[in-house]
């Protein structure tokens, strides 16, 4: 049967088509970044000209505005850095649950849970307690509800077979929907449905600052928690364990993996991260809370960890590249100077983010050209 | 081997930022001095952009002044679409890097974050609208600003009610018909004096009328905001009005058909055969004090609280194809009489509260951690509302009214 299809497809001349797509061979290390840097000076040149096609500034000043943003002032070094953290300790969090080919998509709503607690411990452990001591408890507690929020879908999923990416996403509008109750309750000043600074006078429950740099414990959290990540992952069994479920569930079972309590364990280690995540985003930098306080990391992290191809390290790299471009983009938006408005922003930031993923594409595979035999047929 | 180069590339990137952030670290706070008219630059935070009328009459005063007081293009910053979180500290963090000497923010939420930043750059002059704890918090370089917006919407009210008036004359509607609806935004003392004091100006030329509030619990949605309208002109009201910022409710009446009395905006484009009339606080006197007083190191009151006598608050877009026959008229005298203090908005002998009259009333006026009530608002007769602190704190739900 199959080979008389064949033999009918011959006859009919066989149309090949004029570009194949094939897996490459690994490539070398500097060929690959080459081709990443290729990347991005051709998003680049575009951009320019979508920047004079559509606005008719010279697009250098819109790039060093761009630069400026995320580079132009000691604060706003550390803010982006701050940003950089914040992604890449989200991010991190991520990681093992997708190495595991678990479509953890719940990270917003984990982090926010944990950022919840954390304003909880803040309002009503902050001015009783001294900060030996809520700072513990507020760190345990952030870690252990971003676990359950982690836990829940990660125990159906190992015990019914859920779908996880509905069920952790439906999470993240539970959490959403919790933090915007809790605001009602915490309202200050009444009225203003927000709760404004918490102990604003008192700084109870705020993480210390270290070297009068507020930003700077975070960084140091999260290059802690990055390399950690990076050990686990590639030395640990726990690791080596993830990548098997990972590739393949059935292999898992047969070499002896428990595969119920591999899902369930690493997602109680991404929901925890979560939680850590949320610890510093309330308790370290912003002191208040919203709704919108982990304002769609949790999302992009995903695209962070999937672009560094889950490895921590490079994670520092891709969440840096995605930072810069927001900043960037948000310096476009109030540089005097330009006056231009978010969408030539959103337009720029996504001109650069699809040639970059686009290289990885080229990166991964090569195309050949439909080959000389076809060519004579045709 | 690539992983070595991406660890080394990461530690080079940390290393090159350690260095920045030592290298610059000190002198980013001696910056900000005070700006003579040549380098001085006033930044300002906005909540949405131009789509929210809110928002776009802060942005209109903003450039008024801009213009009257010849600023260029670099002196004035704006910031637009920034939430009420820690982003609005960063955003005025950024305006003070940017060398602005004096930063407004315009929503309430803002406050917390104003504050905070007050206190890091005590150099700057900071201007918040809406707020309540400048007469309070005790810093010298924080300040609050509101108007006796609810004299405003009394005069729209007024001319409302006289084209209910109208409608009865006409036959359209019975006297009992005469219900008006009011889409608000959240129950906060702001919604509720703005539409308590619309309603007793409608109830003092029309007796009978009445009032539906619905509150979006949102204050820029336009689809609710149109939904909401819908409902209440379904419910049977005859005219609505709103406290929410999107041009949802008067493009929803200039489909039914029903008049519609606007805030902050002149909505005559949105509704040419609706649109009654506007209220709104006019921000270019405000702005232009504060611009000069920085400008000149000269005294801002603490908590200004502009009026009608002084052109703060304004009665605009009186659209003479919907109005009743001498709305202009009625106005003029009314507005003559709320000047002198003849007539008190929220004058007790005008309202009553679970059928009876308020002799006395504790607002909330100092904003505390515990937001008690401390200061005794009624005396003379009437309800001093806006004359102990600028923001509103008239939150009573008067007879007349019903929340739905």
């Amino acid at each position: 049967m199959v080979k008389n299809n064949a033999e009918i497809e011959t006859e009919r001349k066989v149309h090949e088509p004029l570009f194949q797509i094939v897996k490459r061979d690994a490539m070398p290390w500097y060929k690959a970044w080459l081709v990443r840097a290729a990347a991005i000076i051709l998003a680049l040149a575009i951009g320019s000209v979508v920047i004079i096609m559509l606005t008719g500034y010279n697009p250098i000043q819109v790039y060093s505005a761009m630069f400026n943003g995320a580079f132009g002032s000691t604060r706003k070094i550390w803010i982006t850095f701050q940003d950089l953290a914040m992604l890449l300790c989200i991010s991190l969090a991520v990681t093992p649950a997708f190495k595991m080919r678990f479509w953890n998509i719940g990270a917003e709503g984990q982090t926010l849970i944990g950022g919840l607690t954390a304003a909880a411990c803040m309002i009503y452990l902050g001015d009783k307690l001294p900060l030996y001591l809520t700072i513990p408890i507020m760190t345990v507690s952030c870690i252990i509800s971003g676990m359950i929020w982690a836990v829940i879908p990660a125990f159906f999923k190992a015990k019914f077979n859920t779908n996880e990416t509905l069920f952790t996403l439906m999470m993240n509008y539970v959490a959403m929907q919790l933090v915007s109750f809790c605001i009602v309750f915490w309202e200050n000043p009444k009225d203003s449905n927000s709760v404004g600074v918490i102990n604003r006078h008192t700084h109870g429950g705020w993480l210390p600052e270290i070297a009068d740099q507020k930003y700077l414990l975070n960084i140091i959290i999260v290059a802690v928690i990055m390399i950690s990540m990076y050990i686990y992952l590639k030395y640990s069994k726990q690791g080596y364990e993830i990548s098997v479920v990972g590739e393949s569930e059935n292999t898992a079972r047969y070499i002896g993996i428990n595969v119920k309590k591999v899902i369930v364990r690493t997602m109680a280690i991404s929901g925890a991260l979560c939680g850590i995540a949320g610890l510093m985003i309330v308790a370290g930098t912003d002191h208040t809370i919203t709704s919108d306080s982990v304002g769609g990391m949790g999302f992009t992290a995903i695209m962070v960890s999937w672009l560094a191809k889950f490895n921590p390290i490079v994670m520092a790299l891709t969440s840096f590249l995605i930072v810069f471009l927001e900043v960037g983009a948000g310096a476009i938006v109030t540089d005097p100077k330009l006056g231009l408005n978010e969408s030539v922003a959103d337009i720029l930031t996504g001109i650069i983010l699809f040639f970059i993923i686009g290289s990885e594409f080229f990166v991964t595979y090569k195309i050949n050209k439909r080959h000389n035999s076809s060519k004579e047929e045709a | 081997m690539k992983k070595i180069l991406s660890i080394m590339t990461v530690l080079a990137l940390i290393l090159s930022a350690c260095a920045v952030f030592s290298g610059c670290s000190e002198n980013s706070e001696e910056e900000n001095h005070p700006g003579t008219a040549d380098d001085f630059k006033v930044g300002f935070i906005f909540l949405h952009d131009e789509n929210s009328t809110y928002d776009k009459n802060f942005i209109d005063a903003a450039n008024a002044a801009k213009e009257a007081l010849n600023l260029t293009d670099d002196q004035v910053l704006f910031k637009t679409n920034i939430p009420e979180s820690a982003e609005c500290y960063e955003a005025a963090a950024d305006l003070v890097d940017l060398g602005c000497d004096l930063i407004f923010a315009d929503s309430f939420g803002h406050e917390d974050f104003i504050i905070q930043a007050a206190e890091e750059f005590p150099n700057v002059t900071f201007c918040h609208a809406t707020g309540t704890k400048a007469h309070t918090e005790g810093l010298s370089n924080y300040y609050n600003a509101f108007a006796s917006i609810y004299e405003g919407r009394y005069l729209a009210g007024v001319a409302a009610g006289l084209k209910l008036n109208e409608m009865i004359e006409n036959g359209d509607i019975t006297e009992e018909e005469a219900k008006m609806g009011y889409v608000g935004a959240y129950p906060y003392a702001e919604v509720k004096s703005g539409y308590t004091s619309f309603f007793l100006g409608a109830r003092s030329v029309c007796p009978s009328v009445t009032m539906d509030v619905k509150f979006t619990n949102s204050w820029f949605d336009i689809a609710l905001e149109k939904e909401t309208a819908n409902a209440l002109i379904a419910d049977g009201c005859v005219l609505i009005s709103q406290h929410a910022d999107s041009e949802g409710a008067p493009k929803a009446c200039e489909e039914a058909g029903v008049p519609n009395v606007a805030y902050n905006l002149d909505t005559r484009e949105w509704g040419p055969n609706t649109a009654l009339i506007s209220s709104k606080i006019n921000w270019e006197p405000y702005f232009e004090h504060i611009i000069n007083a920085t400008m000149n190191g000269t005294e801002i009151q603490q908590d200004f609280c502009g009026g009608l006598e002084d052109d703060v608050v304004q009665i605009l877009g009186l659209n003479d194809t919907v109005a009743a026959e001498g709305t202009a008229e009625t106005l003029e005298d009314v507005k003559a009489k709320l000047i002198s203090g003849e007539i008190k908005v929220f004058d007790t002998a005008t309202f009553t509260v679970n059928g009876e009259t308020l002799t006395e009333y504790k607002a909330d006026v100092d904003t505390d951690a515990n937001f008690t009530p401390d200061t005794e608002v009624v005396s003379d007769g009437y309800f001093h509302e806006s004359e102990y602190r600028s923001a509103p704190y008239f939150d009573i739900d008067i007879d007349g009214i019903t929340i739905k």
